[in-house]
């Protein structure tokens, strides 16, 4: 409308994301808030749980075998790499508060290290989670 | 050399009126989540599958009840924060960015009160 202010008049926005080439450190960055937003939904998947186990046998029963269907290890194997990740990464965000590592060689290496600590965590996560143990499942 | 005002940087709140303070919680609970997380990880892990009576056997310890209950305040507290921020930089309709926001703080709210209801509920009850 032409009785807007300046400001509120749709002027382009800079920077346009899509002229630049993705990189290391700015496909972590989008990744950190992508994991967040997941943690946030997923979070709510173990309260669900602990609400269940707080509810009744029969309930808790009913959540514990969703968790070990297909769907349910789909969702907790996500989850655990999105919560191993923004953890990793939360670490690194901590140090570059504190001023530490934000020269790009260093800022690249905690990156890639970052993406193999999550990486390993949850495939040991899994490992372990899946293994039978002594009692039935 | 600074336009701000003398009053505006000894009350030091910037634009917002919030001065540091969204910044300062957010990094408050990313440090106190990183090693309740590392402890939930590994407790959860060992009570993959378990029976729901493990579950009152783990809460049974005042330790694991106060951890778990921290552990809840401070992934809901971060986790509304760093929703709000991100609320904040991609929608920009007013009303859907308030409404938003606010739905976000009181799901954190209900959320976080029912987590710490059934944490209390099985250490008391079993």
């Amino acid at each position: 409308m032409a009785s807007d202010p300046p400001a509120r008049r749709d002027r382009p926005l800079s920077p346009h994301l899509q002229v630049y080439k993705p990189q290391w450190t700015s496909v972590l960055s989008i990744l950190h808030r992508i994991t967040g937003v997941a943690l946030a939904a997923g979070t709510v998947l173990l309260v669900w749980w602990l609400a269940a186990a707080a509810s009744s046998a029969e309930y808790f029963a009913f959540v514990q075998g969703f968790m070990a269907s297909g769907l349910g290890i789909v969702l907790l194997i996500g989850w655990a790499f999105a919560l191993y990740y923004h953890l990793c990464n939360g670490i690194r965000h901590l140090f570059w508060d504190a001023g530490i590592g934000l020269e790009l060689g260093p800022a690249r290496m905690s990156g890639l290290l970052v993406v193999a600590a999550a990486a390993a965590l949850t495939v040991l996560s899994a490992v372990i989670a899946l293994t039978p143990q002594g009692s039935p499942a | 050399m600074s336009f701000r005002t003398p009053l505006g940087r000894v009350r030091g709140l910037g634009s917002a009126k919030d001065g540091t303070h969204h910044w300062w919680a957010q990094r408050l609970t990313a440090i106190a989540l990183v090693p309740l997380t590392v402890w939930f990880a590994v407790s959860i892990l060992m009570l993959a599958g378990a029976e729901r009576a493990a579950i009152s056997e783990w809460l049974a310890n005042p330790v694991t009840v106060g951890l778990l209950v921290m552990l809840i305040v401070a992934t809901f507290h971060h986790g509304q924060l760093g929703l709000q921020v991100v609320i904040e930089d991609y929608v920009h309709t007013e009303a859907w960015k308030i409404g938003l926001i606010v739905f976000v703080k009181f799901a954190a709210l209900l959320f976080g009160g029912i987590g710490i209801v059934s944490v209390l509920k099985l250490a008391f009850a079993g």
